[in-house]
């Protein structure tokens, strides 16, 4: 099965990243943008086909290496 | 002092530390691999600067499950010091040695220039070359050195001793401008619970010799070496 990941700064985490991409976006005429955050976005292939076992483990990664979680959300989303 | 330097892919300051230790020491440090499991008897375990893993994923995030970086927590926990330079500091929070993150530089922008930091704590053994609330100068060279802990976090690490260093002005003072990177509360180092374990983003290595242009990062190695014997 197929599962993509979500990582996203938590809100109150400055995101300077993000400020530089809303003022791009400002530049580039685009004004009615209020705010931007970016985060990362991963796929992982998983040769497991139990749902359950699946998100445990996907949830022992993010917790392990994918997220740091002091400053980071993730969201598992999986497609069978 | 019998030391060791542990080297990652992408480690590129492991020699600028291993001269350090010698000026310091009079000994060289023993050069580990990561792919080691052991790391030799020592007093002093030096994570140093570079790009481990091309900072892949986040700054130190990939070397921090490398199989030697759980031998130094065992060590670590068994009372050996322990100190990460720049992304050797990166590497010990993701691998939570020390507490909190180090974000992207607030400003985006990396920042490679000599900053001036006030000694936050002279009572430990990576202090003891140092006296309280003495600034020195010393350089930096980083695109992720933004310390970040939550409010809790960093109360914390106030009321315990735990800032070693603070970026200040040359005359000691908090201003914004001498914050290179937009640390929480202008932090440039932070001490584990025992002070045992010490990260900074600065480089002490790189000003310890008068051809870098200044010593004052060497009284910390020789702080170590007579504190550490």
């Amino acid at each position: 099965m197929k599962a993509k990941i979500h990582i996203t700064l938590k809100s109150g985490v400055l995101d300077p990243q993000g400020k530089a991409i809303q003022h791009a976006l400002h530049g580039l005429g685009f004004a009615g943008v209020d705010d931007v955050r970016q985060g990362k976005y991963i796929e992982i292939e998983l040769g497991e086909a139990d749902q359950t076992r699946a998100r445990a483990q996907l949830d022992e990664m993010c917790k392990k290496l994918l997220a740091n979680t002091v400053i980071e959300n993730y969201a598992i989303e999986i497609q069978a | 002092m019998k030391s060791a330097v542990v080297v990652f892919p992408g480690t590129n300051r492991e020699q600028d530390a291993a001269d350090a230790l010698r000026l310091a020491s009079g000994q060289w440090p023993a050069m580990v691999w990561h792919r080691e499991t052991d790391i030799p008897n020592v007093d002093l375990i030096v994570v140093p600067g570079g790009f481990s893993y091309g900072d892949y994923l986040r700054s130190g995030a990939m070397a921090a499950h490398s199989p030697i970086v759980r031998a130094i927590a065992e060590r670590a926990k068994k009372g050996v010091a322990v100190i990460g330079i720049c992304n050797g500091f990166q590497v010990l929070t993701e691998a939570g040695l020390l507490p909190g993150v180090l974000m992207r530089n607030a400003g985006l922008k990396f920042v490679c220039r000599d900053v001036h930091l006030r000694v936050e704590n002279a009572q430990t053994v990576f202090t003891a070359g140092y006296a309280q609330g003495q600034v020195i100068r010393v350089p930096v060279a980083h695109n992720d050195g933004n310390y970040f802990a939550d409010k809790a976090t960093l109360d914390r690490l106030e009321g315990e001793g735990r800032v070693a260093f603070r970026y200040t002005s040359p005359a000691g003072t908090l201003e914004d401008a001498s914050n290179p990177n937009g640390s929480a509360r202008h932090i440039a180092g932070v001490f584990n619970e025992t002070k045992t374990v010490l990260g900074l983003m600065p480089h002490p290595e790189n000003a310890s010799d008068a051809l870098h242009g200044g010593t004052d990062g060497l009284s910390l190695f020789q702080g170590l070496a007579k504190a550490l014997g």
